[in-house]
């Protein structure tokens, strides 16, 4: 078996991880999903997905590229079917109803999903108008700076930008620009964040600090983030998911579980190869 | 004796034929330059010898004459302006709507492939067809008469095409990420394109507009064929009205056999450069207004 500290992770990140479960005893689902298949035209890109994704915890997919990590989560707020030729068969539910179902509007349901994208992609705008769209958009009247301060300094980006809101949020550093992007998706006041790997354009440092934040921020939001990043999986999360490619190059669900069993105690032989780094 | 590798690798050029090659190819980029330049400075010459001398307000204010002294520009003037300000509207409206619809709604398959196809063959018919259709639809089946409107109708017809494909080129450089951050927040298509992409697309959309433009105030055969008329001796106060314009009244002036109106046509000629320039003008302070905020 593994050993207890194989990825030389920090050991106080692993412990705080391990010890944070425990805020409630029972979490409580808020997305199930069942038997999901997604397809990209003929190709199916994921097979028989079911797991139950919990309330304000930090849920972690990993696995090898290309097993479907992604669409997995584009599925969730019904972003795949954007993708040209992207449907899928099965359930999703989101708070006991799926999302999938007749009379489900999906613009209505991506106002409650937010969603932060691989690549920091604010709009060419001003740092406030990026955190006031989804407000405009969806109708939110109201004290609009100061909602759009709020989420500004709960995506802990406030003091840094307090005195330059009226200039483009592309002159802001990439790290910065993730966490304008985390500020405009937390806006909306949305129940969960789906996060494609929100750290893969970023440096080490401006990784921590999103990394930081999405601990933060899984007090009151439910967190499902992407990553190819093992170590960063075992930081933040409190459940890991991992997903493998059959031979149909389908993504299947390899072992879902409380992070600190999936690491240190994986049940299946592939999961504790790829933790291992024996492939990727 | 040479190592294998060595062998089998091409002999690499010399430097100095590569530098060579290099400051030939630069020669020929500034030639190229060049003679663009050359001939548009020898035209603007010939054109300012000719026209200075008759260019004045008074040409500007008055209306044409069979005595060239007293001939002037005012209605043909006039006519561009109504005839450009509603081609710009009608094309503007018709052909960003177009690239909209292509670009961010409509599904691929055979008919808008088709649409697309005819698009693009469109840009190439000549004017005088257009002048042709707009004659045959606009004055006589929808009975607008020789009309300013019938004019601009016509030339927002002609100029569709290059407005359309420059608005999907806009469109098609706007990062579909862009769209996919709007979408995650919660807004419809129409609001991702309306308030997010369409304003990151707007400086190539206007770009394509001004060539358009540029092109519609400088053409002379489909006015003609719908009927602009030589010799309009009031200034157009409604669409409806009967018009001419200023490349009309140019061609109209060297047609004549009197010398002295030559003098005029150039003068005509300074105006109507002006007038493009002054578009221009306007078109670019709005891109630059949209592409101040800087790009990705």
């Amino acid at each position: 078996m593994v050993t207890e500290n194989f990825l030389n992770l920090p050991q106080t990140t692993t412990a705080e991880a391990a010890v944070e479960p425990a805020r409630d005893a029972t979490p409580e689902s808020v997305i199930d999903v069942r038997e999901l298949q997604a397809y990209y035209g003929e190709n199916r890109a994921l097979k028989d997905i079911s797991l139950s994704l919990y309330s304000r915890r930090v849920s972690a997919i990993i696995g090898p590229s290309g097993c479907g990590k992604s669409t997995l989560v584009r599925c969730l707020n019904r972003m795949h079917e954007m993708s040209s030729g992207g449907h899928v068969k099965g359930e999703v539910l989101y708070q006991g109803e799926n999302i999938y179902g007749a009379g489900v509007d999906p613009v209505e349901l991506r106002s409650r999903i937010g969603m932060v994208f691989q690549k920091p992609n604010p709009f060419p705008k001003s740092i406030f108008e990026n955190v006031a769209f989804g407000l405009k958009v969806n109708g939110i009247s109201g004290n609009t700076s100061e909602r759009v301060e709020r989420s500004l300094r709960r995506a802990a980006l406030w003091d840094e930008v307090k005195d330059r809101l009226k200039q483009s949020a592309l002159q802001l550093s990439g790290g910065q620009q993730q966490r304008l992007c985390i500020a405009r998706a937390l806006a909306v006041e949305p129940e969960v964040i789906l996060m494609d790997e929100p750290c893969s354009a970023l440096d080490p440092m401006a990784t921590l600090a999103v990394e930081e934040l999405i601990r933060e921020l899984s007090q009151e939001v439910t967190i499902i983030i992407v990553t190819h990043n093992m170590q960063q999986a075992a930081r933040v999360s409190h459940h890991t998911a991992f997903l493998m490619m059959d031979q149909d190059k389908a993504g299947y669900l390899v072992e879902y579980g409380p992070t600190s069993e999936v690491f240190t105690n994986p049940k299946s032989e592939h999961t504790e190869a790829y933790i291992t780094g024996r492939f990727s | 004796m040479i190592p294998a590798i060595a062998r089998d690798r091409p002999i690499p050029m010399s430097r100095t034929v590569r530098k060579a090659r290099g400051t030939a190819f630069i020669l020929l980029a500034i030639l190229a330059t060049s003679l663009g330049m050359v001939a548009l400075a020898a035209l603007l010459l010939d054109v300012l010898r000719d026209g200075i001398g008759v260019l004045s307000l008074e040409f500007i204010n008055s209306f044409p004459h069979y005595q060239a002294e007293k001939a002037g520009a005012k209605s043909a003037l006039a006519g561009t302006l109504w005839v450009m300000s509603l081609t710009a509207v009608f094309a503007m409206v018709a052909g960003v709507g177009a690239a909209i619809y292509l670009e961010e709604f409509a599904v691929r398959n055979w008919f808008t492939r088709i649409v697309e196809i005819n698009i693009n063959n469109l840009a190439g018919v000549p004017s005088v067809v257009y002048g042709l259709l707009g004659l045959a639809i606009f004055v006589y089946w929808m009975g607008l008469g020789r009309s300013v409107l019938a004019g601009a109708l016509t030339l927002a017809l002609l100029i569709l095409p290059i407005i359309v494909v420059a608005a999907r080129e806009g469109l098609r450089s706007v990062p579909p990420t862009i769209r996919e951050a709007a979408m995650a927040l919660g807004s419809t298509r129409w609001q991702a394109v309306r308030f997010q992409v369409l304003p990151a697309a707007m400086p190539t959309i206007l770009t394509g507009f001004i060539l358009a433009l540029a092109r519609a105030v400088g053409e002379t055969a489909p006015l003609i064929a719908i009927g602009a008329f030589t010799t309009v001796l009031f200034v157009p106060t409604t669409p409806t009205d009967s018009f001419t314009v200023l490349p009309v009244q140019i061609y109209s002036w060297i047609s004549k056999p009197l010398p002295e109106f030559r003098e005029n046509a150039a003068a005509g000629i300074i105006v109507l450069l002006v007038v493009l320039m002054l578009m221009n003008a306007v078109a670019i302070t709005l891109r630059n207004i949209y592409s101040r905020r800087s790009r990705w």
